[in-house]
């Protein structure tokens, strides 16, 4: 029998924080996740973690100001304070764990500055900050004894009685089903990236964890906040880092002007995510793109500190975008990039379901509101990771290891997919993921209308009946991709299926969440949270208070 | 563009073994293999398995060789590997078992890995806040930090080919790193452990995991600097430093390599059960004519040799 105090499902930077903060705190732990753990997409985090740290005169409250204000009044405010008093602590834990953060001249950390903060107190590791914490975290993971369950994908939360209880799991390499009973399940799964196409995130991020949680009774919320990255290449959609911007680097429209002046004069280029994403859109709809995009120029930065701070996007400039970003200016547009909603949890992580928690990207706290600031999402990894972890391996202390019929989920799940195994007719997942990915984003882009957003849900239900009829082409047991990708796309459905709601629900204009039929922020009726629940009739929608402790709504200048 | 993706397939669950199979397709001019092997999987054969995530070269997911090197599926273009008649050979990693397709078994990849106890080991109490350490040694580090663990210069090793007990190039890159580390306190013991069989001099330097390493770690060249460290705090007894002395020993007194002294230099005059493991090699080069000449003469002028001998002992302060 597998079982565990704490099964943490994902083995990015929260399932791993997660994982080493409940193993500290004396539970027994594993970490069962679709990849190994350095390939997950924690890696793709390029510029780096915020922290006011005090003892260089700055301030955590500066810190959750511009975070509220970055979230355009949606961060539950009680969580934004949790996350950025504990940043310094916490970044000096990463420090001391290993990161080869970027130091000043006096051998001391060193920061750079960010999107839509008055301060530099971003923490960096060259342009691959993401990547340097994730192996880092993996080094722990090494010394201690947490068990990996490697390439295994999560069929499926068990819930017994209301309660979350384990996971029915595949075994990627040899199609065996097996069930892990846990006293306490930390979800750690991550984004929907690939619901949309394209997307900065990797071909993994398919929303998995959220739409199992959902499906087993979860509420998620503000799902539709989907953040539009400003800098990303056209077609592929690869990231470029706003640590480019952070640098110096300008963003020029088809005359060759900073346009950014006109959007927001003060902070110009490192405005919040969804003002510069907004400026660039309404920039190449007006028609001063250059092929649906505008640039990115970098080269009064000069080829030295390109080289010693930018040096992954010189590659991926040239390897991406055949452009050599030294001498030339790059073609960028807004791409989807986060979502800043997710599972719905407290501080400690906890869902609704109890047993059942989430942090990381496929958590909504929610500290990002309706728009997050570049290099909060590290932070709240690590935050929120290291707090369910805590918390969860507290809670399992005093929990039996429940009681069910393990055989037959284990019988249950192996006869579903033999069943699909089993079908003739169909279409692949390919063609209906790809249609999905396409209509997410001309429906649900950086602009949004009701009318668009109607069609959109309509086109989603029609690829949930197509789904029905799905089929495999590969009918083996080892290391069956095709079947990984069928059942991924069934949670991507259903994740699109609440965005799309709960994006038709607000109707106002705020963060990410741009209407052009309801263009203002509407603090009177709409400084709510949006929640969706599974029902059998479907999603059910509903609304929450955005908790505010000090910060009253404002307008929203940069 | 019109291209052939020869792909060398096996599936455990048939009886066909190893084989290769082509797929054409019609891809844009820009692609790259990866690529090319969705769109594979997508539309033509479901049934091909590989990894791949990030298509940013930051994952490490799709190493595979393509046209016989190890090189990431996801940053290789098609153009620049498509032969006259439009054709690339893709096969799984060597060095490591396949489990299906393109996918190889990366068991044996991250045993050797722990085998180098690869977390940071500090001494005495942590500080209130960070470690100082100059941005230099930082920065220094990150060009090893940069590796992704995909597997690449391990596929490609020429020495684990031979001996699948050497520790290999990405777990030695990854050793570096904590040798380095001015916050690692156990570099001393690191560098005795290395400096066992199977460690840093088991590497012949054939220069492949430096070519082939998509992030630009250089494995062997970190290699080389562990060996340098190891003999700079005292680990000089192995065959492989004593090699490397001897090797320096002789170009300095004859301004070219004694390649009859140099074994037994290395292993000392001595010890005749190891010289003698060395009479086959010698009898086999007497037979072809390749015997090194047994009076050994010194090069003309060799005094300016043994001047740049000793300005670079000069400049770098070493003891004779």
């Amino acid at each position: 029998m597998l079982e565990h105090d704490v099964l943490v499902i994902g083995a990015g930077l929260a399932g791993m924080r997660a994982a080493l903060s409940a193993q500290e705190m004396g539970a027994n732990v594993a970490i069962v996740s679709k990849v190994h753990p350095v390939r997950s997409h924690s890696n793709a985090a390029q510029g780096g973690i915020n922290a006011a740290l005090t003892d260089r005169g700055d301030d955590w409250n500066d810190h959750a100001y511009d975070t509220v204000k970055g979230s355009d009044y949606l961060g539950d405010q009680d969580a934004i304070e949790i996350m950025c008093s504990e940043a310094g602590q916490e970044l000096i834990n990463l420090e001391h764990m290993g990161v080869i953060f970027n130091r000043d001249d006096q051998g001391l950390l060193g920061t750079r500055a960010f999107g839509g903060q008055q301060k530099a107190r971003t923490f960096f590791v060259a342009d691959f900050t993401g990547q340097a914490m994730l192996h880092v975290l993996y080094e722990q993971l090494m010394k201690s004894s947490i068990r990996v369950y490697e390439e295994w994908f999560v069929l499926a939360l068990i819930i017994e009685g209301g309660v979350c209880c384990g996971v029915t799991a595949l075994e990627i390499a040899t199609g065996r089903v097996y069930v892990i009973r846990a006293k306490t399940v930390i979800m750690c799964s991550g984004g929907v990236g690939r619901v949309f196409e394209p997307s900065t995130n990797a071909l993994i991020v398919t929303g998995d964890g959220i739409g199992q949680a959902y499906s087993s009774g979860a509420s998620l919320m503000d799902m539709e906040m989907i953040q539009y990255h400003p800098t990303t290449l056209k077609g592929s959609g690869v990231l470029i880092t706003e640590g480019a911007r952070g640098e110096g680097a300008y963003l020029l429209n088809s005359e060759g002007k900073r346009f950014m002046e006109t959007y927001a004069p003060n902070m110009m280029e490192l405005a919040s995510r969804d003002v510069v994403s907004r400026a660039e859109q309404t920039e190449i709809n007006e028609g001063r793109g250059v092929d649906g995009c505008v640039y990115l120029d970098l080269r009064h930065l000069g080829e030295d500190l390109i080289r010693e701070r930018l040096t992954q996007i010189v590659d991926i400039g040239q390897d991406f975008a055949g452009v050599n970003i030294i001498n030339e200016p790059i073609p960028i547009r807004p791409g989807m990039h986060y979502i800043m909603g997710g599972i719905k949890t407290d501080v400690n992580g906890r869902t609704n379901i109890p047993g059942l928690y989430a942090a990381g990207e496929c958590a909504c706290i929610s500290v990002h509101g309706g728009n997050r600031l570049g290099a909060n999402s590290l932070l709240d990894t690590v935050i929120f990771g290291r707090r369910s972890g805590a918390h969860a391996a507290g809670y399992a202390k005093d929990q039996e290891f429940p009681e069910f019929d393990v055989q037959g989920y284990v019988k249950g799940y192996e006869q579903k997919l033999k069943s699909l195994a089993d079908r003739q007719k169909g279409e692949r997942w390919a063609q209906i993921r790809n249609d999905l990915g396409k209509d997410m984003d001309q429906y649900f882009g950086v602009y949004r209308e009701e009318r668009g957003m109607q069609i959109l849900l309509s086109r989603i239900e029609d690829c949930k009946k197509r789904y029905e009829t799905v089929v495999l082409q590969d009918r083996g047991t080892i290391f069956n991709t095709d079947l990984i990708f069928t059942l991924e796309l069934g949670f991507m459905l259903d994740c699109a299926e609440t965005i799309v709601k709960s994006g038709i629900e607000r109707k106002e204009s705020r963060g990410a969440h741009s209407r052009t039929d309801y263009p203002l922020r509407n603090d009177k009726d709409w400084l709510t949270h949006v929640v969706v629940s599974k029902t059998d009739n479907g999603p059910e929608i509903s609304h929450l208070p955005v908790k505010i402790t000090k910060w009253t709504p404002e307008e929203r200048k940069y | 563009m019109q291209v052939i993706v020869s792909v060398n397939r096996f599936d455990p669950e048939d009886s066909k073994g190893k084989y290769w199979q082509d797929y054409n397709l019609e891809i844009g001019e820009n692609s790259t293999v990866l690529d090319a092997l969705i769109k594979i999987r997508e539309e033509i054969d479901g049934s091909l398995a590989m990894r791949c995530s990030c298509r940013s070269a930051i994952c490490g997911s799709c190493a595979m060789r393509v046209n016989g090197h190890a090189r990431l599926a996801c940053n290789t273009k098609l153009v620049d590997m498509t032969d006259d008649a439009g054709m690339i050979k893709v096969e799984p990693m060597t060095n490591l078992p396949v489990i299906k397709d393109l996918v190889i078994d990366q068991q044996m990849f991250w045993d050797k890995i722990k085998q180098v106890s690869p977390w940071l080991q500090s001494e005495g109490p942590e500080p209130k806040g960070e470690y100082v350490a100059s941005n230099e040694s930082m920065n220094h580090l990150s060009g090893v930090m940069a590796c992704i663990m995909c597997g690449a210069c391990v596929s490609d090793c020429s020495a684990l080919e031979v001996d699948k007990n050497f520790i290999g190039p990405a777990a030695l890159a990854k050793a570096y790193r904590f040798v380095a580390d001015p916050r690692d306190s156990k570099s001393v013991e690191r560098l005795g452990v290395l400096n066992e069989y199977s460690g840093i001099w088991d590497c012949t330097r054939c220069y492949e995991c430096v070519e082939v390493c998509p992030k630009g770690v250089g494995p062997m060249d970190r290699i080389m600097a562990l060996r340098e460290e190891a003999i700079s705090v005292g680990y000089d007894n192995t065959i492989g430093a004593r090699h490397a002395d001897a090797f320096s020993d002789l170009v300095e007194d004859s301004g070219w390599l004694d390649e009859l002294r140099l074994p037994i230099k290395t292993v000392g005059i001595f010890n005749l059960p190891a010289l003698l493991n060395f009479a086959p090699v010698g009898l086999r080069a007497l037979v072809k004519g390749k015997m090194p000449a047994i009076f050994h003469h010194n090069v003309p002028n060799v005094e300016n040799v043994r001047k740049l001998f000793k300005r670079i002992r000069n400049n770098q302060n070493i003891d004779d």
